[in-house]
C-alpha cells in the first residue's frame, strides 16, 4: 500500500510540474474530536499528503475520487472543496484522478458492525473506529453504500481550507501583508489595497510551502454553496449529448468488439467454432478469454453479429439449473447450522409466543438485475511497458489488481482512467467488462480495443441482488404488537462479491438482515436471526443491498401484526418507535400525506418505515384499485440525512430511489432455467416506465447528528409501502416480489 | 452511400443492413446517440429523420430516407434548443445516458402537439426508459417547454 501511495504522489508531482509550477494540496489529518482515540493511533503516519486540490499557473483542478455514475457525486465533492477554497463553479475543472490508497473511504465501515446505527455508545463507536481504521490501512477506495457524502463531508472541506490558507500564506510572503489581513473569493486572494492575486498566479510560490493544516472549518451559517440549490457540473453536457461516457471513449486505430461468456455464470467454455464468424466482412479477430470469447471487428454491430454466428459449447452451471431448486435451497436454510447472526434479541420471544395465538408469515424476494442504461464496456490499450484502461468503476484499485493479474504489469505501470458512468446501481462494482477487455487487449498488444456488452450479454452476466425469504411469527395483545420473531434467509451477496476478490468476509454478513435487525422499534419481544443460504447463482450489491429485501420482510410483517392488533399502521409504528430522529420522519410523512383522512372506495394507503445506511426513511403510498389493476396515485417520502448538501440532487435521488424501489417490486425479477437467466432485455425486466410513475412528494429533514448519503435509503421502504397500500385497498396481502405475479398494475 | 446528419453530408461505407445507430456511433463518431437495448425497448437511440422521432437501432442504413438529426443537431451548449433549456432548468439528468433519447422524443412530441395533456405526455414518453427514475422531472420539463412554446 505504501508503494501505491508513493506512486500516486509522484504522479501528482509530475502532473503539476508539467502544468508549470503547479502545487498539489493534501490535507486530511484524522482530527475528529469525538472519535475514539484508537482511530488516531492507527492514523499515525498514514495521512500526510492526500491530494484533492491541484493548482497550476493555468487552472485549478479538483480531484473527485468517488465514481460518478449519475448520483451527482462529482458535483457534491467539488462543492465541498470549493466552499472552503472560495472558488465558484466554472472556475475549476474536475478529474476522477488515478486510483490511490489516499482516497480510502472510512464511511463504509459503519454498515458492517453489529451495532445499531442509533447506538452511539462507547463500544459501538469504538468498533466503527476500528473498522474505519482497517479500511484506511487497506486504502479501500470505494464508491458505494451511500457513503460518499459522509466520507467526503469533513475531509474535502478540510482539503479546501488547507489549500486556501496555503495560498494566503504565499500571497502574504509575496506582498508583505500579514495573512490575517488577507481575504479570499472567486479563486483569488484579496489584498487590503483592493488588488488581488489569482490562485493560479500564486501556484508556483505555494508549491514551495508546507501546506497549512489544522485549519478550522467554517461554521455552516457562513456557507454560500453547501446546502443551497446547485447547478450540477454535468447538467449542460448531459442535456446536449456532449457528455463522454465510458462507452463513448474513442482512440485512433481502435478496434470495436464485444464479448460472449458462458451464460451459466462463471462456468467455462469447453470449445467453440468461429469459422462462420471469422469469414464475415469486417471481423478482425476472435480471441479466447476466460469462460468465453472476444470478437473484434471494424464496428460494434459487426462484432455483435459475429458473436451470434459462433457455435459455443458451454459447460454446465455450478449452481442449480432451474429456479425452483434455488427456492428450495433458500427454504431449507432456516436451520441451526446455517445461522449467521442473531444480533437482535429483545425480551423473550419464545416465552411471549408460547401458547399465544400467533400470526405466521412467509415473504420472498427474488433475484433482480442492475441493468444501468449504459451497458458495461471498457477501452484498453496494453503495451509492454504500460496499460491504460478507460472504464467506470466503483473500486478502481481492485480493478488495477485485476488488470495486473492479467497482463503481469506492476501497479505503477497501470493507468485506470475512471469515466462518467451511465448508471450503475452496484453493477460497476464487478469486473467482467474490464477483465474481458484487458484479456483481449493483452493478446493484441499495441492495439487499442473497445469492448461493448450487448444488452443481452449484460443481462446474462449480471450478478444480481440476493435471493431470499423470511419467516415471521408474531403476537399481539390489547391492540398492540408484543412479539415478533423474524428469521431471514438469503444468499450472502457480500461473500459472493468478496469471493470474486479472493477475500473472505470476517464474521457474519450484516446485509442478510439489513433493514430488519436494526430497526428502531421497541417491540417488547423482538428477535431477528440471519440464515446464510449457500452460494447459488453469483450475487452482488444491488442498490440498497440487503435492505432491499430485509426492509420488505420486516416492515410488511410488522404491518400485518399491526392490522392483526387492530391498530392504526402509522400510530402503532410511532408508538413503538424509540429513536427521535426517526419518529420525526414518520410524523412528517403522516402530515404530508394527510394520513387518516378519508379515502374514496377502492382506494388504499400504506405506510412503511426503514432505517438503512443510517438514514431513516418513511413513505406513504396511495393506490386505487381500478378495473384494469392497481394504479399508484401518489407517494410521499421523508428522510433525514443530517444535512442536505444539495436540495435539488437530494430531491432527484429521493424520487429516483422511490421509482427504483417501486418499479422492481412491481415488475421485475431474474429467474434461471437451464442455468441461464431467462430475462435478456428490458421487455422482460424493465423496472418502471413513465406511464406507471406516480406523483412523488419529497421532504428532507436535518435533525440527525451525522451527515449521511441518500442514494440508497429511499428504496427499502418503497416495496413495503406499496404492498401495505394494496392490502388497504383490496384486502390482499402480497408477500412476494415482483407483485405483478399476484396482481395487475395499470 | 451518402447520408445527411445535422445538416452535414457524410459518405458512409457500410452494409445496407447496418443500423443507423451504429453508423452514427462507430463510423461517424457522433456519440450523443446511445445504444441501450438494440431492440427498440428503451428509446436511448432516438433520433429524428425529417423531424420524426425514430429508434435508430431499428433503422437499417439502406432504408434511410431523409435527413438525420441527433441531439447534437438539436442544439449545442452555446445555442440550446428550448427542450434542452427546459432539461437544464429542471436538472432532469442523473446519469443522463437516456436523456438524449428523451429530449429527441420530447422535441418530436411538442412539434406535433405543442400543448400535450398529461396523458399525451405519458403516451409519447413511455417508450423511453430511464433507470435512474427521472420521470417526474421529465414530465415537468416537457410541460415547461410546452408553456414556453405558447408564449
Amino acid at each position: 500500500m505504501g508503494k501505491a501511495r508513493t506512486i500516486a504522489r509522484r504522479s501528482f508531482l509530475v502532473g503539476s510540474a508539467a502544468l508549470a509550477g503547479g502545487v498539489a494540496f493534501g490535507t486530511y489529518v484524522v482530527r475528529r474530536p469525538h472519535d475514539n482515540p484508537l482511530a488516531d493511533q492507527v492514523a499515525d503516519g498514514e495521512a500526510t499528503f492526500n491530494p484533492w486540490v491541484l493548482v497550476s499557473s493555468e487552472a485549478i483542478t479538483l480531484i473527485v475520487p468517488h465514481a460518478d455514475t449519475g448520483q451527482g457525486v462529482a458535483s457534491m465533492q467539488a462543492a465541498l472543496i470549493a466552499e472552503e477554497l472560495d472558488i465558484e463553479f466554472g472556475q475549476f475543472q474536475t478529474s476522477f484522478g488515478q486510483p490511490s490508497a489516499a482516497y480510502y473511504n472510512t464511511a463504509m465501515a459503519s454498515e458492517a458492525v453489529p451495532f445499531m446505527p442509533t447506538d452511539k455508545s462507547f463500544a459501538a463507536e469504538t468498533m466503527r473506529s476500528v473498522m474505519g481504521a482497517a479500511i484506511k490501512v487497506l486504502g479501500a477506495q470505494v464508491t458505494g453504500g451511500s457513503s460518499s457524502t459522509p466520507d467526503s463531508y469533513d475531509k474535502l472541506r478540510a482539503a479546501g481550507a488547507s489549500a486556501r490558507e496555503t495560498l494566503k500564506l504565499a500571497a502574504s510572503q509575496r506582498s508583505g501583508v500579514p495573512v490575517s489581513e488577507l481575504n479570499t473569493s472567486n479563486g483569488a486572494v484579496q489584498l487590503p489595497d483592493g488588488s488581488e492575486l489569482k490562485y493560479t498566479a500564486l501556484a508556483a510560490d505555494a508549491a514551495k510551502l508546507e501546506p497549512v493544516t489544522d485549519v478550522p472549518l467554517r461554521d455552516p451559517s457562513t456557507w454560500r454553496m453547501v446546502g443551497q440549490d446547485m447547478k450540477r457540473l454535468d447538467v449542460v453536457a448531459k442535456s446536449t449529448g456532449t457528455m463522454g461516457y465510458g462507452i463513448d471513449f474513442y482512440l485512433d486505430g481502435m478496434l470495436n468488439g464485444t464479448v460472449r461468456m458462458n451464460p451459466r455464470k462463471g462456468a467455462p467454455l469447453n470449445g467453440y467454432d468461429a469459422t462462420a464468424a471469422e469469414a464475415m466482412k469486417g471481423v478482425r479477430k476472435v480471441l479466447p478469454i476466460t469462460n468465453g470469447v472476444v470478437v473484434l471487428a471494424d464496428n460494434t454491430w459487426t462484432a455483435f453479429q459475429a458473436a451470434d454466428a459462433i457455435d459455443y459449447d458451454w459447460a454446465p452451471a455450478a449452481y442449480p439449473a432451474e429456479q425452483d431448486a434455488h427456492w428450495n435451497v433458500v427454504a431449507s436454510s432456516f436451520v441451526d447450522d446455517r445461522l449467521d447472526s442473531e444480533w437482535r434479541n429483545d425480551g423473550d420471544v419464545d416465552v411471549a409466543l408460547d401458547g399465544a395465538k400467533t400470526l405466521e408469515m412467509e415473504y420472498r424476494a427474488p433475484y433482480v438485475a442492475h441493468q444501468p442504461m449504459e451497458p458495461i464496456s471498457a477501452v484498453a490499450k496494453v503495451t509492454d511497458d504500460r496499460v491504460d484502461v478507460w472504464a467506470t468503476h466503483q473500486m478502481p484499485r481492485f480493478a488495477v489488481d485485476k488488470i495486473a493479474a492479467i497482463t503481469g504489469h506492476n501497479a505503477a505501470q497501470i493507468y485506470f482512467h475512471n469515466q462518467y458512468g451511465g448508471g450503475s446501481f452496484g453493477h460497476r462494482l464487478e469486473f467482467e467488462n474490464i477483465t474481458a477487455t484487458v484479456e483481449a487487449a493483452n493478446q493484441m498488444r499495441g492495439t487499442p480495443i473497445k469492448i461493448t456488452f450487448s444488452r443481452e450479454e449484460d443481462f446474462a452476466q449480471d450478478f444480481t441482488r440476493q435471493i431470499g425469504m423470511s419467516r415471521s411469527k408474531g403476537a399481539v395483545k390489547d391492540g398492540k404488537v408484543i412479539a415478533h420473531d423474524l428469521q431471514i434467509a438469503t444468499v450472502s451477496s457480500s461473500r459472493s462479491q468478496m469471493g470474486r476478490l479472493g477475500q473472505s468476509l470476517p464474521g457474519p454478513d450484516s446485509q442478510i438482515v439489513a433493514g430488519a435487525w436494526e430497526q428502531p422499534y421497541s417491540i417488547p419481544n423482538f428477535r431477528v436471526r440471519a440464515y446464510a443460504v449457500p452460494e447459488l447463482a453469483p450475487t452482488s450489491s444491488w442498490r440498497s443491498v440487503g435492505a432491499s429485501s430485509g426492509g420488505f420482510f420486516s416492515d410488511c410483517a410488522l404491518d400485518e401484526l399491526i392490522h392483526a392488533a387492530g391498530a392504526d399502521p402509522l400510530e402503532e409504528r410511532l408508538r413503538l418507535m424509540n429513536h427521535d430522529v426517526s419518529r420525526k420522519v414518520l410524523e412528517a410523512v403522516g402530515e404530508m400525506s394527510n394520513w387518516g383522512s378519508a379515502l374514496g372506495p377502492n382506494r388504499g394507503r400504506g405506510v412503511a418505515f426503514v432505517l438503512s445506511f443510517g438514514v431513516p426513511v418513511a413513505e406513504v403510498v396511495e393506490v386505487t384499485n381500478t378495473d384494469s389493476g392497481i394504479k399508484i396515485d401518489k407517494v410521499w417520502v421523508a428522510a433525514d440525512v443530517g444535512r442536505i448538501v444539495d436540495p435539488i440532487n437530494f430531491d432527484n435521488l429521493m424520487k429516483g430511489g422511490v421509482i427504483w424501489g417501486l418499479g422492481h417490486a412491481m415488475n421485475s425479477e431474474i429467474t434461471y432455467s437451464d442455468g441461464m437467466a431467462e430475462q435478456s432485455n428490458f421487455y422482460t425486466h424493465e423496472g418502471m416506465r413513465l406511464n406507471q410513475c406516480p406523483e412523488i412528494f419529497v421532504k428532507g429533514l436535518e435533525n440527525g447528528s451525522a451527515v449521511k448519503g441518500i442514494g440508497e435509503p429511499p428504496i427499502p421502504p418503497a416495496a413495503p409501502a406499496l404492498a401495505n397500500a394494496i392490502f388497504a385497498a383490496t384486502g390482499q396481502r402480497i408477500r412476494e416480489m415482483p407483485f405483478n405475479k399476484h396482481i395487475d398494475f395499470v | 452511400m451518402k447520408i445527411t446528419v445535422n445538416g452535414r453530408s457524410h459518405d458512409v461505407d457500410a452494409p445496407a443492413e447496418m443500423p443507423l445507430l451504429w453508423v452514427l456511433r462507430d463510423e461517424l463518431q457522433i456519440t450523443g446517440v446511445k445504444y441501450g437495448c438494440g431492440i427498440a425497448q428503451c428509446g436511448a437511440c432516438t433520433v429524428h429523420v425529417d423531424g420524426e422521432a425514430v429508434r435508430s437501432c431499428q433503422l437499417a442504413i439502406g432504408d434511410l430516407e431523409g435527413d438525420v438529426t441527433t441531439i447534437e443537431g438539436l442544439g449545442t451548449p452555446d445555442a440550446l434548443h428550448f427542450i434542452q433549456e427546459a432539461w437544464i432548468e429542471h436538472q432532469v439528468a442523473q446519469c443522463g445516458y437516456c436523456q438524449s433519447g428523451q429530449m429527441m422524443q420530447a422535441a418530436s412530441l411538442l412539434s406535433e402537439n405543442p400543448a400535450p395533456s398529461d396523458e399525451d405526455i405519458d403516451d409519447a414518453m413511455s417508450g423511453n426508459l430511464c433507470r435512474c427514475g427521472t420521470y417526474p422531472r421529465i414530465r415537468a420539463a416537457v410541460k415547461s417547454a410546452a408553456a414556453k412554446l405558447e408564449l
